[in-house]
């Protein structure tokens, strides 16, 4: 249970940092100067300027600040915070400058780490218990035990918590909370001495004798204590690290699989499928099994691959066929198909369904909306050391908004406005594979229609 | 117009043929007497067929090429002619989560694809109890029933509204619109009413300027403030702050007057309710 309240609210962190990031993307995209350079796009040509972008998987990653945030953010002072955690619990409650309101999902992963705090505080105590009994100046069991538990806490608090209360102090940001090099060391720098100075001083008292008199009177041990506690500090800050990233790219991994599987078996087009199933049942049994069989295959196919990231690009057809004659079946002479496919790149290894959500958007925004549908065609080819997968349709063509949404991160998108949504995705997906070797471009074709085309590095085959 | 409450007519609109005519044999064997006048294969062509056999009932499905079921029926409630009772409205859908709360929130009737025979049975008898009230009550003043503006104007802002999708993009500052070889950036706070043409939208500015925009309307809206700009056709949105007065004509229309332009918009019935004295 734990577990999966543990992924829930780091989705939604992560969502939030998506939405932060990538936005920053989709106004790059805006921008005019993107336009594609391979002459693919006409100026001359009746389509708007702003329909020329080049959605790249290059531009992923930018670190610039986000224009449309900080305007939202001068007029509001809490909408950081509304989209950096859970919505419900604290959009209203950031109202000091200085101070962020906790979030919430943090509650336990923020206790949980201090009992593991407290758990090596134990055998602390019990080491320097242990070690001091032989020394010149033993210690009774009860005060290295205080010592340890008042130095372990007070550095925890120090360092643990004000990444969450001073967000936007430390400019800290979710998932990780974790803030950039200067904030992170001055921290770092101030909150272990300070968190050692505080505990010490705590010990003192219990125990009712002066570090600070030991201090001067033998300089070698405290310092080495000292040395000690920022060692254990500073790998206890690793490990967590290291810890809150790992489940962080675990849930991205996660959702991005539900997303992938959700967009394959598409409700819609399954219950139109199974619709049309039932009515050919009846009187054209034929054309029922022929209906059966590619639902059959494609489904197979689906499940099949949903557990492979790379496929060959021969199944990845094949796949594509059958999913396009179902489609094909149930449009009728309003659609027809052309799939080309280079007996040379058959084996060329390609991510899973990459291709598929161009297809179904294809057919669902430029050629189901056409009274007199359409024409689509995949294929593939190689221009260098790149691997080329061209989507094209002659249906009603892009808009510009979607064209602009097609640059927003994916979770930017609800089920109802996920037309762009599958390039979104696909453009996620060429980049965590393949970062700054992969690129989406799409083009409107000058004669009616959208173009994608895919870049991926070809070399990458030979390695699977 | 059919008026005989015994061989009542229906029209079907479902760009999938095959699927049309399976609800057609479903609909002979439970409904013998009910004729099917057309069949209609857009969303384009069924308001034209609607409007030219003016049947008793509509059976719509949502995704259809031109245009959806709703924006066909939303079509239909303006240009219906007003000594003909409005049809009865069936939506037909395969799958669409938002669709089917609303229209179980709006109750309005619709049926699932793949299409069941016991639950077909139950929408039948439905239109055949509200047919048989119609008839009964003879006197009928409105030809568009209220229930059916208030419920389809639900089922529309549901698609468009932004609130209700939960992450709202945010509110577009600057229309970009292409003028030849060059791209103009037409400030939001300088436009004063869009109006749907084809693909396009027509954009009118304060100072007079027209531009073209290649984004549908429908998507345009999702990004503008709905506090600011109202809706008050299919086709037509407004600057609310920029009308100057309504007025009624003697069929009930209403017309918009802005402020210093001369030219009037017509308001659709689904968005008449926008304009009534407080």
């Amino acid at each position: 249970m734990q577990t999966l309240q543990n992924t829930s609210w780091l989705g939604q962190a992560l969502l939030s940092q998506h939405v932060l990031k990538h936005c920053t993307h989709s106004t790059h995209c805006t921008n005019l100067s993107n336009q594609p350079t391979e002459g693919h796009f006409d100026w001359l040509s009746p389509w708007p300027a702003s329909i020329a972008q080049t959605v790249e998987a290059t531009q992923m990653r930018g670190g610039l600040p986000n224009p449309a945030f900080t305007d939202a953010d001068r007029k509001k002072p809490s909408t950081r915070s509304r989209y950096s955690s859970n919505k419900s619990s604290n959009s209203t409650m950031s109202t000091h400058p200085l101070i962020d309101w906790f979030p919430a999902q943090h509650r336990r992963p923020l206790l949980q780490r201090l009992l593991i705090v407290w758990a090596v505080a134990l055998l602390i105590g019990l080491g320097t218990w242990i070690g001091n009994r032989a020394s010149e100046y033993p210690s009774a069991f009860d005060a290295s035990m205080v010592y340890a538990y008042a130095i372990s806490t007070f550095i925890w608090l120090l360092i643990d918590l004000p990444r969450f209360v001073f967000k936007r102090l430390l400019s800290t940001q979710a998932p990780l909370y974790w803030p950039p090099a200067l904030p992170a060391t001055l921290m770092l720098l101030g909150g272990i001495p300070l968190g050692y100075v505080l505990g010490t001083l705590v010990g003192d008292a219990y125990a009712g004798k002066s570090t600070w008199a030991l201090l001067q009177h033998n300089q070698n041990r405290p310092a080495v204590m000292a040395l000690v506690a920022v060692g254990i500090s500073l790998a206890y800050v690793a490990y967590f690290y290291q810890r809150g990233k790992a489940e962080a790219l675990a849930s991205q991994f996660t959702q991005s699989q539900l997303m992938l599987l959700q967009s394959q078996l598409e409700p819609h087009m399954l219950f139109n499928t199974l619709a049309h199933l039932r009515a050919l049942i009846g009187h054209d049994t034929a054309r029922a099994l022929a209906m059966l069989d590619h639902l059959n295959d494609y489904l197979r196919t689906t499940l099949q691959a949903s557990r492979q990231p790379l496929r060959p690009l021969a199944d990845e057809f094949s796949r594509l066929r059958d999913y396009l004659s179902l489609m094909a079946i149930r449009m009728g002479s309003r659609m027809s198909f052309d799939l080309n496919l280079p007996p040379a790149l058959a084996t060329a290894p390609v991510p899973s369904f990459i291709l598929q959500p161009l297809v179904e958007n294809a057919i669902r925004h430029g050629l189901e909306p056409q009274v007199s549908g359409g024409h689509i065609e995949v294929h593939a080819s190689t221009e260098g050391e790149q691997l080329l997968l061209t989507v094209r349709d002659n249906g009603c063509g892009i808009n510009e908004l979607a064209l602009a949404d097609a640059a927003r991160p994916l979770q930017a998108f609800t089920e109802e406005t996920r037309p762009t949504w599958g390039l979104c995705h696909v453009r996620q997906r060429l980049h965590t594979l393949y970062a700054q070797q992969a690129s989406m471009h799409i083009y409107p074709v000058p004669t009616g229609g959208t173009c994608v085309v895919l870049r991926l590095p070809l070399e990458k085959q030979t390695r699977s | 117009m059919n008026t005989n409450p015994l061989t009542p007519t229906a029209l079907i609109a479902e760009d999938e043929a095959l699927l049309a005519q399976a609800l057609q044999q479903e609909l002979r064997l439970l409904w013998p007497t009910l004729q099917i006048v057309a069949t209609a294969s857009d969303g384009l062509s069924a308001v034209q067929l609607a409007l030219q056999h003016r049947p008793n009932i509509l059976f719509f499905d949502i995704r259809m090429p031109g245009q959806s079921g709703l924006e066909a029926a939303a079509e239909l409630t303006d240009a219906w002619p007003t000594d003909t009772p409005f049809p009865l409205l069936v939506f037909v859908t395969a799958y669409d989560q938002y669709a089917i709360q609303a229209f179980e929130a709006q109750a309005m009737d619709y049926v699932l694809k793949p299409v069941r025979a016991d639950r077909l049975a139950r929408t039948v008898r439905r239109l055949q109890n509200t047919l048989q009230q119609r008839t009964q009550q003879t006197v009928t003043t409105d030809p568009l029933p209220d229930p059916v503006l208030v419920q389809l104007r639900a089922l529309l802002s549901l698609r468009t509204d932004p609130h209700k999708t939960k992450p709202a993009l945010p509110p577009l500052q600057l229309l970009q619109a292409s003028v030849g070889k060059t791209l103009r950036m037409v400030p939001v706070a300088e436009v004063l009413h869009l109006e749907a043409a084809d693909k396009y939208v027509r954009v009118f500015t304060q100072d007079g300027s027209e531009v073209l925009l290649r984004t549908p309307l429908k998507e345009l809206m999702q990004r503008l403030d709905p506090q600011v700009f109202w809706q008050i056709h299919r086709g037509s949105v407004v600057r609310a702050s920029a009308i100057d007065r309504v007025t009624r004509d003697d069929l009930g229309r209403l017309s918009l007057h802005l402020i210093d332009h001369a030219e009037t918009l017509s308001v659709s019935r689904l968005y008449a309710h926008l304009f009534k004295a407080m």
